[in-house]
């Protein structure tokens, strides 16, 4: 097997995780992507969802109708052609209000780095950051791309349940939580815009891969741009991304 | 409209279809129910699709009225006391519900779910392609959140069902919970090879604070060879993890979609229902099999469900429960009260 192969592990008879490696990094995510939307263009009969995360790519299959041994001969033809992706992932500008009451944590992150309210917006708002995958709970975005000035460690225990929308950071990384939820993460602000929506036709609109940048708000403006989401209208302006 | 009142309901009861499936990859847990067979073994003798939305009913007990006319029900459990108008019928039965009469489920010696399952489609409005309700998240059900009294079901296209009771015979639900298969995996090389040994022999107890989430395993700590962090990756229903106190934890179908401890095992898709029936306090231990093993025992399952449910009249007068016990149907109905 050569380095470049990835590993594919089996997550019981209906799942298999196809490995591309074990840590944090653009490229392995790069090849996650290329396989997920090679999948994706013409997938299987039986193959019924696609997962990917960091470094992985999960397949959740009917092994009734898909047999495992075809999916991994299917999964390893497709990784020696899949080598980009096939799309150019979208740039994202996400409106966010880091004023009070939105950014209630920013006291908790200025004691943590130094760094003034100020600057934490100017840093965060300063970067472009990669949708590496959604996890934990519905719509929740994990961001890599976060300024190192902002990389505080995770919160020991829970604080309260955050309010929909909340723009998150911690471990080293930025997040958008959507549905309020107990968190470990630091809650600097929230964006009117809303990456989950299930009622909306398009539930969700940011694909993994996606680049966002967050663009301050002031509390009017936010209160303005919630409005036009809540009457279905979509507040998060979308361009091709350069790569 | 015809309905299914709800008089009473315990906590952690709940409306699940087939789960809520094409949306993991943003986050969304496909819920559905924890005992996979016994929901489409309760669907299968209502007479609808094995998918379709059914009452997944906890140890906290249910009561329910019809209103609008009569309903046929499939009641399916095992050991789980159930009663029409007070009087005992079987733990696994087809009947059909009048308007001013009562069904009451309550908790039996064993068993953790049963399925109520109505002739007819319940009426609640899918998000997402489905009804599956994911409590934790809001989502599906009736407003995402478990049934409570004064909840009224509506029920569209009634069917009336067995005129007397009959009880429902479903062998393939006589799962011992003591044998849980798995395939070994995604991560089972973050452990040394005896402590997947460790792993497999057990023996475990299942600790009672399990959920819908996940089912939390008491017993001998198990070592991680190469630490207890990975980066997240995605998670499967009946993934095995070893967090850092080295106590297994199952995830089960409210777990999150992603997860960041190492996976040693996943239980086999035919044996989910088994685990998740075990009530907190049962010893249990693992068995290794192939993905080929795995698969047969799906293929099994699925046939076992091609022909309708088997039934047997109930006569009524013979609800003496001495005669009933004879024939054990209704294990639980004398002893084994919690």
């Amino acid at each position: 097997m050569s380095e470049n192969e990835p590993r594919l592990l089996d997550s019981g008879e209906a799942a298999l995780v196809v490995e591309f490696g074990s840590t944090v990094d653009p490229a392995i995510s790069d090849r996650v992507l290329a396989l997920d939307d090679a999948l994706g263009a013409d997938p299987p009969e039986g193959l019924r969802e696609r997962v990917p995360t960091y470094r992985s790519l999960m397949l959740h299959y009917d092994p009734l109708v898909l047999d495992r041994e075809a999916l991994a001969e299917r999964v390893r033809a497709l990784v020696a052609g899949a080598v980009a992706r096939v799309g150019t992932p979208t740039l994202w500008t996400l409106p966010c209000c880091y004023d009070q009451p939105h950014g209630e944590d920013i006291a908790q992150v200025t004691e943590r780095t130094g760094l003034s309210a100020e600057a934490i917006v100017a840093t965060h708002a300063g970067a472009t950051y990669r949708v590496y995958m959604y996890g934990f709970a519905p719509g929740f975005a994990y961001l890599g791309g976060l300024p190192k000035t902002l990389a505080v460690p995770r919160r020991a225990s829970p604080r309260p349940p955050h309010p929909r929308n909340a723009v998150v950071i911690g471990g080293g990384l930025a997040a958008v939580a959507t549905v309020p939820m107990p968190t470990g993460w630091y809650v600097i602000g929230a964006t009117p815009a809303r990456l989950y929506a299930p009622e909306r036709e398009e539930s969700f609109f940011i694909g993994a891969g996606d680049l966002i940048r967050f663009e301050p708000v002031d509390c009017a403006t936010f209160d303005a741009l919630d409005a036009r989401e809540a009457a279905g209208e979509r507040v998060a302006r979308p361009e091709e991304a350069s790569r | 409209m015809t309905a299914l009142v709800i008089e009473a309901a315990g906590p952690g009861i709940t409306l699940q279809d087939g789960g809520r499936h094409g949306y993991l990859r943003y986050g969304i847990t496909a819920a559905g129910p924890m005992d996979p067979l016994m929901h489409a073994t309760a669907n299968r003798a209502a007479g609808n699709p094995l998918d379709a939305t059914a009452i997944e009913v906890s140890t906290g007990g249910l009561t329910v009225t019809a209103e609008g006319g009569p309903l046929g029900i499939a009641m399916v459990s095992r050991s789980f006391r159930i009663s029409l108008d007070g009087a005992a019928v079987p733990d696994a039965v087809a009947l059909t519900l009048e308007p001013g009469r009562t069904l009451t489920v309550r908790a039996g010696a064993s068993g953790a779910w049963g399925y109520l399952a109505v002739q007819g489609r319940i009426d609640v409005t899918p998000v997402l392609g489905s009804t599956a309700t994911h409590t934790r998240s809001g989502l599906g059900g009736l407003d995402g959140r478990g049934l409570a009294a004064g909840d009224r079901l509506p029920i569209a296209e009634p069917r009336a069902g067995e005129v007397s009771p009959h009880r429902l015979v479903a062998p393939w639900l006589d799962r011992d919970p003591k044998k849980i298969r798995v395939v070994l995996g995604p991560q089972d090389d973050y452990f040394a090879a005896d402590q997947i040994d460790a792993f497999l022999t057990g023996p475990w107890t299942v600790s009672p604070r399990g959920d819908r989430m996940a089912c939390f395993l008491d017993g001998t700590p198990l070592k991680h060879a190469k630490g207890h962090d990975i980066v997240s990756d995605g998670v499967a229903m009946g993934a095995i993890q070893v967090p850092g106190n080295g106590l297994p934890i199952i995830l089960m179908a409210d777990r999150q979609s992603t997860g960041g401890y190492p996976k040693i095992a996943t239980v086999i898709g035919p044996d989910l229902g088994r685990l998740a029936q075990a009530q907190g306090g049962t010893q249990l231990s693992f068995r290794s099999v192939t993905v080929a093993e795995a698969v047969a025992a799906r293929r099994a399952e699925r046939d076992a469900l091609r022909e309708p449910v088997p039934r047997d009249p109930v006569v009524r007068t013979d609800f003496a429960s001495d005669f009933l016990l004879g024939l054990n149907l209704v294990g639980g109905v004398t002893d084994g009260r919690p």
